[in-house]
Parts: structure tokens; C-alpha cells; sequence
């Protein structure tokens, strides 16, 4: 009770405390800094006005500056120091040196770098898929809810959910994970041909299909002739995707072929959390899930915002369902739909909760941030902790630059 | 679209099917861990949450035959029922756990030893024997029953109200409403200050400093981390030696005045980025007639913009409500992990570590710390997507 | 070579009945405009046709072949939208190009259908920029474009110069004609609100009104032999004035007594029986001429417009007698406040019966 008390006259002092700032500062401003009356009255209204704004935004400043701003600094210089005893000394990129030295570092890197491939892109899929199709029909707004609501769950209930859909009992007993149930109906016939090998081979195609489709996207302008090739960075930028592109498609068609050779051990109960590599994309799952419902959100209004009369006018040139979708509603949002890819790939750099409560990174499902926190909290290693820091902070930049640069253009 | 003429409706009908899967596909998880959340651990563990709505076969412990031994024409006999109560069917039973369902209900085991044991299908039993059973060890009997369905709000009782391994939910419930609440409240207000200013003032570097919140908004708080501590520590340390404060009364680096402080300034940069992306969408004739009626900018904020504003102030608050309450990290690092400081998620998470298994445990934990986002999600639902489109489409 | 038969077409939204007994054929190479105020379904019957909307009672035959279920790509018709409808995301080229594609046409043939397309419409320049960057009236022609690259058999136009100013819609009214003209074997409907691209452009006019159509004919048809008061008033601006009477004299001439005092003689001929029938006479402001002997009206000049080549008299509603309009040619300042006596030709004077011409009885 007492801390009820105690959090209720918080809010008070705070909330209190903020409105008293902003009325005192005001007034002390207008009334006794330039008050605007006496001789000067006209001057001081003008110097109160250029104060003002000043005063608006101290807090927010202050709070930005100390809270986010320093941080990024102080975290800098951290990385590049090394704590001997009770002393700080410089010791340029050791902690770097180290870290690169460390193969759980580049577990971590390759799981961030898997996470970042898969969990934007099937968020954005499967958002840009529950859009369009609860767009269509009657009851498309109660769905859209429930696909919405795990949005609202933090990502440690979500993993308390997961885990029980991957949990694992002994053979003899019966599974009370649904994955494990659904594993242990397929026993290598008809079903499970058609399920576990011809339904993932169909998916694993179209992705390299679609991946294929990004290729040649990046390449025809490059390729093709005339003069509206654009600078040598787009034309590089293009070089450098279409060749990531690629190599993922190849990737696909390599694990196509998996498909059909693996040997299933059917009859099994799995502990999937365990599965080395696999298990990362048991984790994303966790992760897509949620933010499926935010892409869903943000692309279900940019779709409702496509002009009617451009998808009847495609009807009418005789554009089939799918051709309309993919050639006359999606290159329309396209521009929501980088905006939603870059706000869950943000949020992927930034994933720990999941990894640190499902696995806390052991099977090789180490990511960058979960390793940050082992170095910090675990290991009490600043140096290498801040480093780590330091690379998540440089995976964002890309996204913080062209962010700046769209808003600056938007400003304009 | 419906309206299209020679519309094939079979596709109608594949949009339908397809999104009651995907739909399915969303929602079972969770459903699953809620129905777990109401079943007793022996339920959760012996059968999948899905069996819980039909009537459950399931292999009971091991049931010893106990009760007064009475002589009957020379035989020793024991009756009884092996569960006392019971609305439970047997539907097998067995004397060994090698064969725990060796004979049906109504059967006669004969248990060697002149021994004779015959079981009905509500429990109850005859032991016969030829000789005194006293002081011998008394038959297993090894059950099958088919129980119906059965929910249990005992779990919550037992995490709400029982401290689980000195960690109360009920008290981390509290410990989260005051993380949440004044974390949520701070902010808006000095970023409605903020904004109203990027959007309305004109003053030299405003352009500047927009950009640089644009770029902060992308910060990954993970860099806060570590310096932040030390600064903490660093204050709390300082006010303890100018004030001279020891013992109990000295003050900690870590607690709840500074994971609202620190809330505050990683929510600054969105709250401020969709208040002033609002804000400059009004209309602007309002605003200049208020000026010209002599309106000062403090009132213009507090009167007109304030106001008007609302929407926006709203989805905002139920972002960072929803962050607030929902976040482990800033919590891990800011608060103490102490029983008065922790948090829904830290002792979630604490769960999984030391009692992943307890899975009835676990699932009302969830729930409870689940309870209060999807509430407010589901009642303010509107206002949440308002503001995500407000800060992503622009 | 498209003949379009629509046979008592009907459409509702649910128990919304919005059109009905829609009966109407057209002929290859007619200009059909529909014309009726707004919200009368005019866009509803357009976009049947198109097949954007499902008709809901009735056939649509496009050359004798039904039409109901046919999706619309495949009905041989294109269409321009009011709004232009143009794809944003592709160029002027792609965009005209779009359904060719989709119909796999060899790039050969569609880079010859473009560019001849682009030639008549004087967008060759354009071709490589996006919708974005051209103006209103350069959007409009692409989305002409895009219709005759696919060479329909009908075009569909939705009301397609509204967006534009006064000065560029007259000009492509003239385009839109010209075009007409070198495509002689072309069906065209065209839903407008404006009179004058109405009574220019179309071969017949479909006036729509309640729900169904009030009269179907060429616009001098309309204009001098409006089936009914709604058509009568519909067609010509400002529209034509009703005054209330009663017949009192029969034959290959009928007389009309007015309520409001005055006589009016019309051409329209009547029988015997129709002595004493309350009828209401209809002259066009424009056929009013001033005069000193019998009159049809008579009454004191509230207003005047001059509008340069003729003046608009507004004489004031007053007890039983009608507020009226004429328009006499030249300028007539002087004539305000004064008392005026009109009549009219009598070929020039309609009579009315319940709302329906007598003529067409
Ligand atoms: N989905 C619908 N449900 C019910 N009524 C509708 C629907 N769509 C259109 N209507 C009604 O159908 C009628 C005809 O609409 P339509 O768009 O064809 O009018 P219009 O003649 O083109 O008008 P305008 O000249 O203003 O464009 C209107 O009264 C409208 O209210
Ligand atoms: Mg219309």
C-alpha cells in the first residue's frame, strides 16, 4: 500500500513539478526578464519570444542529451578503454581486437544477420498478406485484431507462450507442446511428404523466385542502356544488392534441394530450442509473430489509401487478383512498405528479451544485444560489452542516416 | 470490388479460409498458454491443453489399498473406494506398473498368495485374501480414469497471493504499475512542450534539431546502458556524501527514480517526433487568430494546442504504457532486483530460469503480467493505431 | 461493329433501388451521352456497362452476346475515369502500354500501338516521365491514351473534363470530337453534367432521371420536342418556363388559356375531348418576344442581366402568375422595373399534360 502511496505522489511531484516549470518559466520571463512594458517593452517582447522556445524544449533537451545523446559518446570511449583495477586506461582497439577474437561474437553477428533477413521480411510478407486479404471481407476488422494483439504482449509473455508450443516430453509421454504434437502426427507418408517436403520446397522456390525477380529489379537499369544510370554509388549500391539477392536465392535453391534429401526423424519428439541454426528461426518466429500485426496495421491503411480508380482501371486493362496486387497496390505503398521494413529491422537489432528468456544464447542462438547484456552483467567486461555496443550502434547508422535524410527532405 | 461482374467466388471463399488459418495461426498460442494457465499442473503435464475441453484419459499415481481389515467366511477382506470422493471413471486398471492396464473395471486380479483383487469402475474395491494382510504391504493399484474436464483458478490464487520462492507476482504487479504509470505520464508532458515548440516557434536551428530526433529515435537504448549506470551511481554517490547520508537512508543508483528518468528520456525522441508530426497538422488559421487576439504562446499551447491534440497525446500514452509495462531490459539495469523492485518480466523470466517446468505456474504468471497490456489494448485499440500511423506514415 | 442492347436493366444495393427498366440500344459508331442530375445513377449504368458494378435485373448485349457475367476485361470496352485513374508508379509509356502487356503482345506491337497513340494525342515528348510530372490536361490525354492503344470496341468516359479548367475542356471537347471522328467504327458513352458537351459531342442523348430514363434522342430532338417537363427543363439553360392553363380551344392549333392571364397558341395538335384540360405550357426563355398584341405573359421586369449578346429578364413571382425568365437578344438595361408582354411561335410553345408532352401521345 505504501508504495502505491508512494508511486501516486511521485506522479504528483512529477507532473506537478513539470507544469510548475514550464508556468514559473514562463512567467518569470514575460514579468521580470523582459517584462513588456517600460521604455524597452518592444525589445523585450522580441528578446522574450527568441528565449521562449528555449525554454519549451530545456527539458526535452536536457532529458535527450544525458539520456540518449552522452550515451552514445560515453559508450564510444568506453569501448576504446579497459578497467585495470581501479583505474581506466586507453587502450585504442584491444577490446575490439578481443571481442573479433571471440567465436561467440560471430555467432552473435550471424544469427543478427539471419534475424535481419528473415524476421523483416516475413513480418512485412505476412503483414502485407493479413492486410490485404482482411481488407476484403465482412469480419476483417475483428481479425485484424486478434492478428494485432500480440503487439500488446511483452516479448518475455511471448516467449512464455513459444515455449510451451516447443515444449518437449519423453517419448512415452504424451507431448503438450503443439509442435511436437503436430511433429509426431507425420510418419512419412503421403502427409508428410506433402507438408514437410513439397509444401516448404513450394515456399523455398518462390522466395528464390521472388529473389531472382529482385535481381533482375536491381540490375535492368544498370544493364540497360541510356544515360539514366544514375551516379556511380546507386549504380554499386544496385551492384551490391543484387549480388546479396542472389547469393540468398542460391542459398534457397541449396536448401531446396535439402528439402528432398534430409532424413527426417519422424516419430520423434523434438527439442526444437536445441536444433544448432535452426533453432534461431524458432526464436524468430517468436518475434514475427508480433510484429506481423504492426506491419498488417501500417500497410492494411496505406493499401485502403491505393486510388480506387486505379485498380478499377487495371481490371478493366485486365489485370488479374494477383496482378493487381503485385503490380499496381504494392509498387503504390511501396514506400510504407520500406518504412515498415526499417522500423522491425530496428527493432531486431534490438532483440534480447526473447533470446535472453527462451535460450539466453546457448545452441548457438547468440545475438548481438544478449551478448552485450552477458558482457555487462555477466562477465562485467565494459571494454568488450561497450564494443558490442558500439556494433549494433553501427548496424543502425545506415537506417539513422537515411531517416535524417528523408525528414530533412520532408522539412523542406 | 465484389461488385466486379464474373467474379469467380471460389476465390472469395480462399480469402475467407485463409484468414480464419492465419487468424488461427495467431491466436493458438496464446489460447493454449491461457487454458494451460487453468489447469493443474498434473493436467498441464500428463496431457496437451487441447485435451482439456474433452473427457481426459489419464494413467493416475499409483493408489495404495489402505482400510479395516474384516473376516468373512474365513477370508480376510478389505473394501473401500480408492479415491474417497470421486466423480473419476476408471476405464483400465492394473496391479503392477508393468502392466498398468491389465484388467477392465469389474474384473478379478488374482494376486497370487491366495490374494484376490477386484476393482469397479467408480473406485471401488475388494481385497480378499486367505490370510491376515496386517502388517504386509498392501497392493498398487495403477488406474486409468477418464476424468471430465475440469478448470482450476488455483494457480492464480498461487502466484497472485503466495510468494513463489520469495517473489510475489502480486507484488511485482505493484512494482510494475509504478515503473509504468509515472514513466508513461513525464514524458508526454515535456515532449508536448517540445513538439508544440519544433512545430509552431520559430527559432534558429529548429530544422537541426528536428533531424537530430528524427536520428535519436533509431538509437538503440543498448548503448544507454552501461554509461547511464555510472551516472546514476555517480549522482546517487555524490548526494549521499553532500548530504551525508549512510546506512538505510543513503541512496541507491539504482530505483524507481531513476528507471523513470530513464524511460523518460528513451520515449523522448518518438513521443516528440508523432506529438510535433500532429501538431504541425493543424490548422494553422487557428493558432494565428489566437496570436492575434493576443494570445501568448504558453496560452496558445495550454488552451488550444493541448486540446486539440488529444488523439495524438493518447496513442502515445498507450505506446509508452504498453513499453513501459512491458519491458525487461531497462528494468534489469535500472531497478534493483530486489523482491520490492522487481519487475512483471524480470520475474517472468526468473521463472523460466528456476521453475521452467512448473508450467501452471508459469502460465498464470504470464497472464497476470499479460492481463493488463491486452486490456488496455483491446479497450483502446483505436488510439493505438492512430498513432502508429501518425509515426510511420508520413 | 459494336452494337450495345441494354433490356430492362435494373440495379440495387440491396433494397436500394438506384435504376430499373433501363431499355435503350445503341448503334456502332453512335456518341451516346447520359446526362441527369447528380446521383442519378448515371455513373451506375456506365460502370455496368463497363462491368465495374454487377447488374442486378435485366441483359446487356454488346453485338448480341450477353454481357451480365463477362469480367470486364473482357467485354472489348476501355475506359477514362474522371480522375484519370493513371498508374503512379509508371511512366507514361508503361502506363499506356500496361494492358497490352498483360494481353502478351509482342513489345514490337505495343511499341507501335503506343507510339501511334502518343502521335494523335501529341504526347511523344511525354512518354518517358511519370503522371506526376504533367499537367492536368496532359493526364487527361494519357488516360485517352491508354483507351485507344487497346482499340475497344467502346469507350467509356466518366464525366473525364470535369477536372479540368474552362479554356482545356473546350479544347479537348474538340480533341474528344476530332478523335470520334477518325474512329468512325467506335461506340463512345460518355457521362457529362455539362450541357454544352452534351448537346455538341453526342449523336443521342440519354437523359436519366428517378431511376430510368426520361427520353432518349438527338440533342435538337431533346431541345425542340422534350418528351416530358423534367427533360424540357433539363435541356437548355436558363430552363424553360412553365405556366399553368387550361385548353379552350382544339384542333391542328391548340389555345391555352393562362391562369396567370394571358393566352398561349401552340402548333401541338389536340382532339375535341381535350377542351377544358389542365395543362401547362412550356416556353424557353430564349423564344419569348416582345409584343404589343395577345400575349402569353405579361408582367414587370425585376431583374436584368446583361450578358452582352442577349439580356436576361427576370420577371417577379406575383399572386398566381409565375416568376418568369426570357432572354431577349441585344442589350435591355432600360426595360427594368417596366411592365413587359411577351409571346411566342407557337411552334415554340410545348404543352404539357400531367408532365408529358401532348405531342408524343
Ligand atoms: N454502394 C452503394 N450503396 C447504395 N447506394 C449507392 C451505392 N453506390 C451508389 N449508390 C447510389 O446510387 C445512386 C447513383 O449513383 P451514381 O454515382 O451513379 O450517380 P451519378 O449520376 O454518377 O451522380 P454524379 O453526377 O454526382 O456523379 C446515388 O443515389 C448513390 O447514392
Ligand atoms: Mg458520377
Amino acid at each position: 500500500m505504501s508504495q502505491a502511496i508512494f508511486a501516486l505522489s511521485t506522479i504528483a511531484i512529477g507532473v506537478g513539478g513539470c507544469i510548475l516549470y514550464f508556468y514559473a518559466s514562463n512567467l518569470f520571463l514575460d514579468k521580470v526578464l523582459f517584462p513588456a512594458r517600460g521604455p524597452n517593452a518592444g525589445r523585450n517582447i522580441n528578446r522574450a519570444e527568441a528565449v521562449r522556445p528555449w525554454l519549451f524544449l530545456a527539458p526535452a533537451l536536457i532529458a535527450l542529451g544525458l539520456y540518449l545523446a552522452y550515451p552514445v559518446v560515453a559508450t564510444a570511449w568506453l569501448s576504446l578503454v579497459k578497467e585495470q583495477g581501479a583505474t581506466r586506461n586507453f587502450v585504442g582497439l584491444a577490446n575490439y581486437a578481443q571481442m573479433t577474437s571471440e567465436s561467440k561474437f560471430w555467432e552473435s553477428m550471424r544469427n543478427n544477420m539471419l534475424w535481419l533477413f528473415v524476421v523483416p521480411a516475413a513480418s512485412t510478407a505476412f503483414g502485407l498478406l493479413a492486410a490485404q486479404l482482411t481488407d476484403r471481407i465482412a469480419w476483417g476488422n475483428f481479425a485484424k485484431s486478434l492478428i494485432f494483439m500480440p503487439m500488446a504482449i511483452s516479448f518475455v509473455g511471448a516467449s512464455v507462450i513459444w515455449k510451451l508450443v516447443y515444449d518437449t516430453r519423453p517419448v512415452d509421454q504424451a507431448q503438450i507442446g503443439l509442435l511436437n504434437a503436430v511433429w509426431l502426427q507425420f510418419g512419412g507418408g503421403v502427409w508428410s511428404v506433402l507438408f514437410l517436403r513439397i509444401l516448404p520446397a513450394l515456399l523455398l522456390a518462390a522466395i528464390a523466385v521472388g529473389l531472382a525477380w529482385g535481381v533482375w529489379a536491381l540490375l535492368r537499369p544498370v544493364l540497360g542502356s541510356g544515360g539514366s544510370r544514375g551516379s556511380l554509388v546507386v549504380v554499386l549500391l544496385r551492384l551490391l544488392g543484387a549480388a546479396v539477392f542472389a547469393a540468398l536465392a542460391v542459398v534457397m535453391l541449396w536448401w531446396l534441394v535439402g528439402v528432398f534429401t534430409v532424413t527426417l526423424p519422424y516419430g520423434q519428439p523434438q527439442t526444437w530450442l536445441t536444433i544448432p541454426f535452426w533453432n534461431n528461426f524458432f526464436l524468430m518466429i517468436v518475434l514475427i509473430w508480433i510484429q506481423t500485426g504492426f506491419a498488417m496495421v501500417i500497410l492494411s491503411a496505406a493499401l485502403r489509401g491505393v486510388p480506387e480508380d486505379t485498380i478499377e482501371a487495371a481490371i478493366i486493362d485486365g489485370a488479374n487478383p494477383f496482378q493487381i496486387f503485385f503490380r499496381i497496390k504494392v509498387p503504390q505503398i511501396m514506400g510504407t512498405i520500406v518504412v515498415v521494413w526499417t522500423t522491425i529491422t530496428i527493432v531486431v537489432l534490438k532483440v534480447f528479451d526473447i533470446v535472453l528468456a527462451m535460450t539466453n544464447g546457448q545452441w548457438e542462438t547468440q545475438v548481438l544485444a544478449n551478448y552485450m547484456y552477458d558482457k555487462f552483467f555477466r562477465a562485467f567486461d565494459v571494454g568488450v560489452g561497450s564494443a558490442a555496443a558500439m556494433v549494433i550502434m553501427l548496424l543502425v547508422t545506415p537506417i539513422l542516416v537515411w531517416n535524417v535524410w528523408n525528414a530533412r527532405k520532408e522539412m523542406r | 470490388m465484389e461488385n466486379i461482374a464474373g467474379k469467380r467466388s471460389a476465390l472469395t471463399w480462399a480469402v475467407h479460409i485463409s484468414v480464419v488459418l492465419l487468424v488461427l495461426l495467431w491466436v493458438v498460442p496464446t489460447f493454449g498458454l491461457l487454458v494451460s494457465s487453468f489447469r493443474t499442473g498434473d493436467q498441464i503435464v500428463s496431457s496437451g491443453w487441447w485435451r482439456a475441453f474433452g473427457t481426459q484419459e489419464q494413467q493416475l499415481n499409483p493408489i495404495r489399498i489402505a482400510g479395516e481389515e474384516k473376516e468373512v467366511d474365513g477370508r480376510f477382506v478389505i473394501e473401500g473406494n480408492l479415491f474417497g470422493n470421486s466423480k473419476t471413471v476408471i476405464s483400465l486398471w492394473g496391479t503392477s506398473s508393468r502392466e498398468p492396464t491389465a484388467y477392465q473395471p469389474g474384473d478379478t486380479a488374482d494376486l497370487g498368495d491366495g490374494q484376490t483383487l477386484t476393482v469397479q469402475e467408480n473406485g471401488d474395491f475388494v481385497l480378499t485374501s486367505a490370510t491376515s494382510t496386517k502388517d504386509t504391504r498392501l497392493p498398487r493399484v495403477f488406474a486409468t480414469a477418464s476424468a471430465p474436464p475440469e478448470f482450476t483458478i488455483q494457480n492464480y490464487r498461487n502466484v497472485i497471493f503466495s510468494p513463489l520462492a520469495g517473489q510475489s507476482i502480486g507484488q511485482a504487479f505493484l512494482n510494475t504499475l509504478t515503473v509504468a504509470i509515472p514513466a508513461t505520464i513525464i514524458p508526454i508532458l515535456i515532449a508536448a512542450f517540445a513538439a508544440y515548440a519544433l512545430a509552431w516557434m520559430d527559432f534558429p536551428g529548429r530544422a537541426l534539431l528536428i533531424a537530430a530526433i528524427v536520428g535519436l529515435l533509431v538509437v538503440p537504448l543498448q548503448l544507454a546502458l552501461i554509461p547511464l549506470l555510472n551516472l546514476h551511481n555517480w549522482a546517487a554517490m555524490t548526494i549521499n556524501e553532500t548530504f551525508g547520508l549512510t546506512g538505510d537512508r543513503a541512496l541507491s543508483g539504482k530505483g524507481y527514480l531513476g528507471i523513470w528518468l530513464a524511460h523518460t528520456g528513451f520515449g523522448l525522441p518518438l513521443a516528440i517526433y508523432l506529438l510535433r508530426n500532429y501538431m504541425v497538422g493543424l490548422p494553422r488559421d487557428i493558432i494565428e487568430n489566437a496570436k492575434v487576439d493576443g494570445a501568448t504562446d504558453f496560452q496558445i499551447f495550454t488552451k488550444i494546442i493541448l486540446p486539440l491534440s488529444f488523439p495524438a497525446l493518447a496513442s502515445f500514452a498507450i505506446f509508452q504504457f504498453l513499453w513501459t509495462w512491458n519491458d525487461l531490459l531497462v528494468a534489469l539495469v535500472f531497478l534493483g532486483t530486489g523482491n520490492d523492485q522487481q519487475v512483471l518480466t524480470g520475474n517472468l523470466v526468473n521463472l523460466l530460469g528456476s521453475r521452467g517446468g512448473d508450467w501452471e505456474i508459469l502460465a498464470a504468471s504470464a497472464f497476470v503480467s499479460i492481463a493488463v497490456p491486452l486490456l488496455v489494448f483491446f479497450s483502446m485499440q483505436r488510439f493505438l493505431v492512430r498513432g502508429l500511423l501518425a509515426g510511420s506514415v508520413k | 461493329m459494336a452494337d450495345l442492347k441494354l433490356i430492362d436493366v435494373a440495379k440495387g444495393y440491396g433494397d436500394v433501388k438506384v435504376l430499373s427498366n433501363i431499355n435503350l440500344d445503341i448503334k456502332t459508331g453512335e456518341l451516346i451521352v447520359f446526362v441527369g442530375p447528380s446521383g442519378c445513377g448515371k455513373s451506375t449504368l456506365l460502370r455496368m456497362i463497363a462491368g465495374l458494378e454487377k447488374i442486378t435485373g435485366g441483359d446487356f448485349l454488346i453485338d448480341g452476346v450477353r454481357m451480365n457475367d463477362v469480367p470486364p476485361a473482357q467485354r472489348g470496352i476501355a475506359m477514362v475515369f474522371q480522375s484519370y485513374a493513371l498508374y503512379p508508379h509508371m511512366t507514361v509509356r508503361e502506363n499506356m502500354s500496361f494492358a497490352l502487356k498483360l494481353a502478351k503482345k509482342s513489345p514490337a506491337e505495343i511499341n507501335a500501338a503506343v507510339d501511334k497513340a502518343a502521335r494523335i494525342l501529341q504526347l511523344t515528348p511525354y512518354l518517358d516521365r511519370l503522371p506526376k510530372a504533367l499537367s492536368g490536361g496532359q493526364r487527361q490525354r494519357v488516360a485517352i491514351g491508354r483507351s485507344i492503344v487497346r482499340d475497344p470496341k467502346v469507350y467509356l468516359f466518366d464525366e473525364p473534363l470535369s477536372n479540368l479548367d474552362a479554356a482545356l475542356r473546350v479544347a479537348t471537347r474538340i480533341e474528344i470530337a476530332q478523335l470520334k471522328e477518325s474512329m468512325p467504327n467506335s461506340t463512345m458513352i460518355y457521362v457529362t453534367h455539362d450541357q454544352v458537351e452534351a448537346m455538341t459531342l453526342a449523336s443521342r442523348i440519354v437523359v436519366l432521371a428517378g431511376g430510368g430514363i426520361s427520353q432518349v434522342g438527338t440533342p435538337l430532338e431533346l431541345y425542340e420536342r422534350p418528351q416530358n417537363e423534367f427533360v424540357a427543363q433539363f435541356i437548355g439553360s436558363p430552363a424553360m418556363n412553365l405556366l399553368d392553363g387550361e385548353v379552350t380551344a382544339t384542333g391542328a392549333q391548340t389555345t391555352v388559356s393562362l391562369t396567370g392571364g394571358g393566352t398561349a397558341i401552340s402548333s401541338v395538335p389536340t382532339r375535341e375531348s381535350d377542351k377544358g384540360l389542365k395543362v401547362r405550357i412550356g416556353v424557353r426563355p430564349e423564344d419569348f418576344v416582345p409584343t404589343d398584341g395577345t400575349h402569353i405573359y405579361q408582367g414587370t421586369v425585376a431583374l436584368t442581366e446583361a450578358l452582352g449578346e442577349v439580356t436576361l429578364l427576370y420577371f417577379q413571382k406575383d399572386g398566381d402568375k409565375a416568376g418568369i425568365v426570357a432572354k431577349l437578344p441585344g442589350i435591355h438595361n432600360e426595360l427594368r422595373g417596366r411592365v413587359v408582354r411577351l409571346t411566342a411561335d407557337p411552334r415554340k410553345v410545348h404543352v404539357f399534360h400531367d408532365g408529358k408532352s401532348l405531342l408524343y401521345r
